[in-house]
């Protein structure tokens, strides 16, 4: 019902500023009857009001505009004469229409009256010109609609130029940089009175950027309106049958990003239908419905837009997949016997599977899928596919809200700031001064890190910059630290100098002498004025060799690793609760790990509180959720932060075990009111729980305002 | 009627150099540079003007000329490109130079190096000679050439 409110609205706005137009352009008619543009651009707007009302229901108004339609083609074909007489004629009509706009905004219906008087006038003009004055104006009759009601649908929106929001945009990004030049500027934390502007300046600027990046959104629905038409000729073609749904069509996202992604969806689309939904007969065959469904999903997770494709089709069959990569020489016959299901279908994605003929013989799709996810990557998104055999298959794209401003880690090397798009960031090592020459091992020069049985591959900033060369030797002094970043599926270890802080920046292009370079995204300037590069981690994972021997890196992932996958097997947080308890949470429920001293533990309201940046967690102990005893009521508390949008909470638990990947067959275990499941993970039995219902049961309240950074 | 063209002048390495006014948006002083590793040798660095991230290129450097000595701070000629900009970095800013094009010459056959395919043409002045560069040649940069890496 929603849906058919908002199209009646777009109607209603579409059509009272077409009303408005005919009034002006049937007094200009008056004045130059002869004019041909001015009567074709008045018919085409009966014409369309005529269309729409018929289609949308409203019998009444489709009547009246069809009479004066019908004198409309008599007037443009030049077979009457423009009037007076017929353009007072068309005048009464423009009001009766708009009379009738106004109750259908009113009352949802075109009511009941027939315009009977209206309709005889219009027709008798359609005869040659009667002798005899004409006939008394008919608007008597027809009281014109309270003027209010015209305003409620009309002056709600206002149409900009896309170029005018994107300067906004430029200028708010000046904005916020000139006021973190200001905050930090020493006089200002002297200045008591000018902190307190400073404050406000900070509020209001932030404010104002959230504004403007709003204006700049466009519902999702914008992109997929365009889909059921290329999935209806597609299917056709295909001597398929196809029915598209959609979910979260209104979710929000830049028009940026929205261009982005126009054409790697249609391009997944397409795939469905050509490789994933089958014939009719087919499916009949399989006892699915001879209709295919395609389901597109969008919805806002993190701080980012998940986009679903999930279609019902055939699947991808692994084995097929498996076999056609070792045909190709994507993958040695060994690799391809120790490779997974999940990690397979991923092969779709690897570059060699674009060839054409090659692809066609496979069951599963392919063509293009590469490029689909260069794109995707491109604009700091992620792409992955799920199948389940002979049920469909899922592809994920994960996106952020915006490309303008992201939030990025500053690293330093020699003198210069580099920014590292966060949403490439997996975590941060530092290892320390004495452990240097122990922890990172050279195979042939090439240094590695062991990361919790991953041999993380480091790639030396220096040296991808080409600032120093030769092979890895550790510092004279100090620690080293690693950023491990993910790109393509592989997972490397940039070496940096220092890791600074992280901060939201403004993506500012390179001009066009430095677009070559693979290794930079662009550029921005940091809080004191100076430019900064941004680093482009696929370009220098491909620099460094670690991405774009695409195959290794697809099939080398071991399990447990520390790539947080999309969708298939999550990351979890394994935790210790109380004595010998195991228990497991998905990561994407950790907003942050924390640890307090049982000394900072406050008491407000009757519970335990924590001061956490500048506000108030509340806390709830795990141990007394799932019922079990808990011995840290002294020490250290562990802490995992947990968000859930309302604001942060912590729960306090035994300790932090460890990040794994979360076991793919579940032996069955009867769950509990708060576990989801039981299953095993590294040789013990684990929980993993409902954060949610657990958080209900603690009654924990949320804090108010969001944790940032 | 010979055109009047109006040159915004200036020195690299004791040679006057010219471009056309309206292509030059604004003269600023030496100012802090961001460097970009892996860009052409002749980009000097990345300079924040107002917001905006010019790439600053050395001229000396571009036209295969002596290194500027060291101390000797460079002046910016920001110039638009396509829908972006440029800042030249030169020795000395001179005058608005005022010439008929019809007094602009092919650049002598003689010359050689990189100059040669960066000029436009060259105008005989009173006791000098001003050095009109082409803009749009000097400074379509091919693929920049990445220098190679140690991690093969």
């Amino acid at each position: 019902m929603d849906d058919m409110d908002d199209i009646v609205r777009e109607f209603l706005v579409e059509s009272r500023e077409g009303l408005d137009q005919l009034d002006r352009d049937l007094v200009a008619l008056e004045q130059d009857p002869g004019n041909r543009d001015l009567l074709a651009r008045i018919f085409r707007c009966i014409h369309t009001i005529k269309g729409t009302c018929g289609f949308l229901g409203f019998s009444r108004l489709e009547s009246v505009s069809h009479v004066g339609e019908n004198l409309l083609v008599l007037l443009r074909d030049g077979a009457r004469a423009v009037t007076p007489r017929r353009a007072t004629g068309l005048l009464q009509l423009v009001d009766a229409v708009r009379e009738i706009l106004g109750r259908i905004e009113q009352t949802g219906s075109d009511g009941e009256e027939e315009y009977a008087g209206l309709v005889a006038t219009l027709t008798a003009l359609h005869d040659d010109d009667p002798a005899g004055p004409p006939p008394p104006p008919v608007v008597a009759e027809l009281p014109r609609p309270a003027t209010t009601a015209t305003i409620a649908a009309v002056d709600t929106t206002v149409r900009v130029d896309v170029a005018l929001l994107d300067r906004l945009m430029n200028l708010v990004g000046e904005l916020v940089l000139t006021r973190n030049q200001i905050v930090q500027h020493p006089v200002v934390e002297q200045d008591g009175p000018l902190a307190t502007t400073c404050q406000r300046l900070r509020a209001i600027t932030s404010e104002l950027q959230d504004g403007v990046m709003k204006t700049r959104m466009q519902p999702i629905g914008t992109v997929w309106n365009k889909l059921p038409r290329v999935v209806r000729d597609l299917a056709v073609s295909c001597g398929k049958q196809v029915r598209v749904e959609m979910e979260g069509e209104d979710t929000e996202l830049d028009r940026t990003i929205i261009e982005a992604i126009k054409d790697p969806l249609t391009h997944i689309i397409r795939n469905s239908i050509d490789h994933g939904i089958e014939t009719p007969a087919a499916r009949l065959a399989k006892g699915k419905a001879a209709e295919g469904r395609i389901l597109m999903r969008a919805f806002h997770e993190s701080g980012q837009v998940n986009i679903e494709v999930i279609d019902d089709g055939a699947g991808i069959d692994p084995a097929r997949i498996k076999a056609k990569a070792v045909q190709l020489r994507l993958i040695t016959p060994e690799q391809a016997r120790r490779l997974g299901d999940r990690e397979a279908i991923r092969l779709i994605f690897a570059p060699a599977f674009t060839t054409a003929a090659a692809v066609t013989n496979v069951s599963g799709r392919g063509v293009g899928m590469d490029v689909v996810r260069t794109n995707i990557e491109r604009i700091g998104g992620a792409v992955d596919v799920t199948s389940v055999l002979g049920e469909g298959a899922t592809l994920q794209i994960r996106i952020p809200l915006t490309l303008a401003i992201v939030p990025a880690l500053v690293v330093t090397l020699g003198r210069e700031r580099y920014a590292i798009p966060q949403l490439c960031l997996l975590e941060l090592v530092r290892v320390a001064a004495a452990d240097v020459a122990a922890a990172i091992e050279t195979i042939d020069g090439t240094p590695f890190y062991r990361l919790r049985g991953l041999l993380l591959p480091l790639v030396q900033l220096s040296h991808t910059l080409a600032l120093t060369a030769g092979r890895w030797e550790p510092p004279p002094s100090g620690p080293v630290n690693i950023v491990v970043l993910q790109a393509e599926g592989a997972t490397f270890g940039l070496v940096v100098d220092d890791v600074n802080d992280t901060q939201e920046i403004v993506v500012k292009p390179l001009g066009r002498h430095l677009k070559a370079i693979p290794v930079f995204a662009g550029a921005t300037i940091m809080g004191d004025g100076q430019v900064a590069l941004i680093l482009d981690v696929y370009g220098i994972g491909q620099q460094a060799g670690v991405v774009g021997a695409t195959t290794r890196s697809l099939v080398d992932e071991p399990a447990g690793d520390v790539a947080c996958r999309l969708g298939g097997p999550r990351p979890l947080l394994l935790f210790g609760v109380g004595e010998g308890h195991r228990y497991a949470i998905p990561l994407s429920a950790v907003a942050r790990l924390e640890e307090f001293p049982s000394s900072a533990v406050e008491w407000a309201d009757g519970r335990e509180v924590v001061q956490y940046h500048g506000g108030i967690l509340p806390l709830g102990r795990v141990a007394d959720a799932v019922g079990c005893s808990d011995e840290t009521r002294d020490g250290d508390l562990a802490v995992v932060v947990y968000d859930d949008g309302t604001g942060p909470m912590g729960l306090v638990v035994g300790e932090v075990v460890d990040i794994v990947e979360e076991p793919a067959t579940v032996p069955s275990v009867p769950t509990g009111r708060m576990v989801l499941r039981s299953c095993v993970i590294n040789g013990r039995v684990t929980d993993i729980l409902d954060v949610a219902a657990v958080v209900a049961a603690l009654g924990v309240p949320a804090a108010a305002g969001a944790i940032h950074g | 009627m010979a055109e009047i063209r109006h040159f915004c002048s200036f020195t690299v390495d004791g040679m006057l150099v010219g471009i056309d006014v309206r292509q030059v948006r604004e003269v600023i002083r030496s100012r802090t540079m961001t460097p970009v590793p892996l860009a052409d040798p002749s980009v000097a660095g990345l300079i924040n003007l107002r917001g905006e991230i010019v790439t600053g290129i050395d001229l000396r450097t571009r036209l295969g000329l002596a290194r500027r000595p060291d101390g000797a701070e460079p002046m910016h000629v920001v110039i638009r490109l396509g829908d972006g900009a440029v800042s030249l970095m030169v020795d000395e800013i001179g005058e608005v130079i005022e010439a008929a094009d019809v007094l602009l010459e092919r650049p002598p056959e003689t010359l050689a190096g990189p100059v040669r395919r960066m000029i436009a043409g060259v105008c005989q002045l009173p006791g000098r000679l001003l050095v009109v560069l082409d803009i749009d040649s000097a400074f379509a940069f091919g693929a920049a050439q990445p220098s190679q890496t140690g991690e093969e």
